[in-house]
């Protein structure tokens, strides 16, 4: 561990995986030293050498202690561009955990519905592994994912296995299907208007664009869910991860340290503001 | 109390020298006054005071001697304890993350009003404390027009957190002192200094005081918490944008403005690379950006998230007001908008919708 958080801990790139055109799942192994463990929902900040650092939620299985992280990153910007094109065995430099966790133990005894549209997936894998490796906490798992096409989809084979699975209900939607796709077509959105939910004990999590997040909030609240009981993870520009360089404010909340992930009860009305 | 008189003060600067400090204080550069480094009390604006208004600061000369009397320069202390440009860290090939060495000489501050000791508070509880300046503070006894830290609760007299205080008086000129800490109580040992006398305590209280009534600018007396958090909506933002350059000279010379943003450096080689930190401004499209574009990307929003934050946000942040009510803001705005007006806007927009409410 490093006492300064605004230092980063070199670590190595083991394993680089791509998930579709533009994104990439990265494997990091400490070069020494560890920073602390994460739990699930937590970011971290990426650093590649004389290019930038940029915020990176985790996206592995956090049972797994060896000491790795596992990153997906998708290209949008050049830190992200160079991070999705690092070979094995580049250097990155990272710091964290940062921000706040999906707290998924809290779900115990209820439904839970994982709602994840295109990259959002990333930030919850980790829940529905969580919840997978212990099954017998909560009641139903439901996971809905939604992307822009079938290629677009993150962890297809994982994907696969977790729709075949009998205690798990898996329901996919893409907003432009290919020929053979078997899913669903249309928004994420959609699926929550007929899936069978139980209001009274089901805690929801969502990850995705923000309109995507608002949306499929207004649906789960037309379906009597409370809006304390809807998590969501929130984007915004972050630097320092500290809550000191200002600029992922979002009203009241400084995001990376009052988030990424939030309750839609204290952000619900936030995020109808333009422009806040 | 004792009582130094100006050389007294001279002797003061001399003696934190002697200990090994880096004495920051006010003096007269570039026809503005500033805050530097001291290397004797003689470099102090003696005789000099300043002519403000919305967008304009011009100094002038007093028809007295008076060190102390001058409100709110284009610098305050923030540069002191949270530098506009520093480096982080540095790495080389080896892979290994170097912080960078900080300059650990102690600083005592010499001046400070009660608008910018409250700043400095505000400032630890954001960026946390870091090694702690010697403060002594100077109560003011002549608030400029832009002034209204007597509607923020943090002057004239200057607050908890100094270790010495002074409050200047005139005729014959000389400064009461009052201690603060048993760090300030030291620094005083050395100096030359006499028992303060009742008229001089009772006097150097009743220009304090009275300096109270004297602000150029007063805030609207309403909870500009609540106010500000509830006016996300309104008009008046269209028309302070159609003003705002959104240049960010506001965010530069606010006392508790913190925001930074972090540069990734190399040199040719790529062997050496180098974090800096540096200020900015929500002003800056760049500021909120994001794949996909800036959050804020209109003026409006703009000034609105500054202000928001300033008088409301803050408070849920931080645990208070992120304004101190030193007037700079309005002083170096080129256009010359005033906090206090705006505020005062939003007021009556507030109170007229909840009437027809």
């Amino acid at each position: 561990m490093s006492g300064d958080p605004l230092l980063p801990l070199p670590y190595v790139v083991t394993d680089r995986a791509p998930e579709t055109d533009d994104t990439v799942t990265l494997r990091l192994k400490p070069v020494r030293l560890t920073i602390p463990r994460l739990r699930p929902g937590q970011f971290t900040m990426l650093y590649v050498r004389g290019v930038g650092e940029i915020p990176i939620s985790i996206s592995g299985n956090l049972s797994v202690v060896d000491g790795s992280l596992t990153h997906t990153v998708r290209e949008v910007g050049a830190v992200s561009r160079a991070l999705c094109a690092a070979p094995v065995g580049t250097v990155i430099g990272v710091r964290g955990p940062f921000g706040t966790g999906w707290d998924l133990p809290s779900a115990c005894d209820t439904d839970v519905l994982v709602v994840a549209g295109g990259l959002g997936l990333a930030p919850l894998r980790p829940v529905v592994l969580a919840a997978l490796a212990q099954r017998w906490r909560y009641r139903r798992l439901i996971l809905v994912v939604g992307a822009r096409t079938p290629d677009d989809l993150l962890y297809r084979r994982e994907l696969d296995e977790w729709a075949r699975r009998e205690d798990m209900a898996v329901v996919l939607t893409v907003d432009r299907p290919t020929q053979g796709w078997r899913g669903q077509v249309g928004f994420v959105t959609e699926p929550l208007s007929w899936l069978a939910l139980d209001p009274s004990a089901t805690t929801a999590f969502l990850c995705g664009p923000e309109p995507m997040m608002r949306f499929c909030a207004s649906a789960l609240l037309r379906r009597g869910i409370l809006a304390g009981q809807i998590r969501l993870s929130l984007e915004r520009n972050m630097q320092c991860g500290l809550g000191q360089c200002g600029h992922c404010q979002l009203g009241p909340l400084l995001v990376c340290w009052d988030g990424p992930v939030v309750n839609y009860a204290a952000v619900g009305a936030l995020l109808t503001i333009k422009e806040l | 109390m004792e009582i130094l008189d100006r050389d007294g003060l001279n002797h003061l600067v001399d003696s934190l020298l002697a200990t090994g400090h880096r004495v920051i204080g006010p003096t007269v550069r570039d026809s503005a006054i500033v805050l530097d480094e001291l290397s004797g009390g003689a470099q102090l604006p003696d005789g000099w005071g300043v002519e403000v208004a919305p967008g304009s600061y011009r100094l002038r000369r007093r028809e007295d001697m008076a060190v102390f009397a001058h409100s709110a320069g284009p610098q305050s202390w923030k540069q002191f304890v949270h530098p506009a440009r520093r480096k982080l860290w540095q790495t080389d090939r080896d892979g290994e993350y170097v912080p960078a060495e900080e300059d650990r000489t102690p600083l005592a501050f010499l001046g400070v009003r009660g608008c910018d000791l409250a700043a400095l508070g505000i400032l630890g509880q954001v960026l946390g404390d870091g090694p702690r300046p010697l403060v002594i503070a100077a109560n003011c006894t002549e608030p400029g027009g832009l002034c209204f830290c007597s509607s923020m609760g943090t002057g004239p007299a200057a607050g908890p957190g100094y270790d010495l205080v002074l409050t200047e008086l005139l005729d014959p000129h000389r400064f009461l002192v009052e201690v603060g800490t048993p760090r300030g109580a030291r620094a005083l040992l050395p100096v030359p200094r006499r028992s303060a006398r009742g008229p001089e305590v009772a006097s150097a209280r009743s220009q304090v005081a009275s300096a109270t009534g004297r602000m150029g600018r007063v805030m609207p007396e309403v909870d500009l918490r609540t106010l500000l958090r509830d006016s996300s909506a309104a008009q008046r933002w269209n028309d302070v944008a159609q003003r705002c350059l959104t240049c960010g000279n506001c965010t530069m010379v606010c006392p508790t403005c913190f925001c930074t943003s972090t540069e990734d450096v190399t040199d040719l080689t790529g062997q050496h690379a180098e974090r800096w930190q540096h200020w900015v401004s929500c002003f800056e499209i760049d500021f909120s950006h994001l794949h996909g574009g800036s959050v804020r990307t209109s003026a409006a929003s703009r000034y609105r998230q500054w202000l928001t934050h300033k008088l409301s946000s803050w408070y849920d942040q931080f645990g208070s007001s992120g304004c101190v009510g030193c007037g700079r803001c309005i002083g170096w705005c080129p256009v010359g908008i005033d906090i206090t007006e705006e505020a005062a806007a939003l007021a009556a927009e507030r109170s007229g919708s909840d009437a027809r409410a």
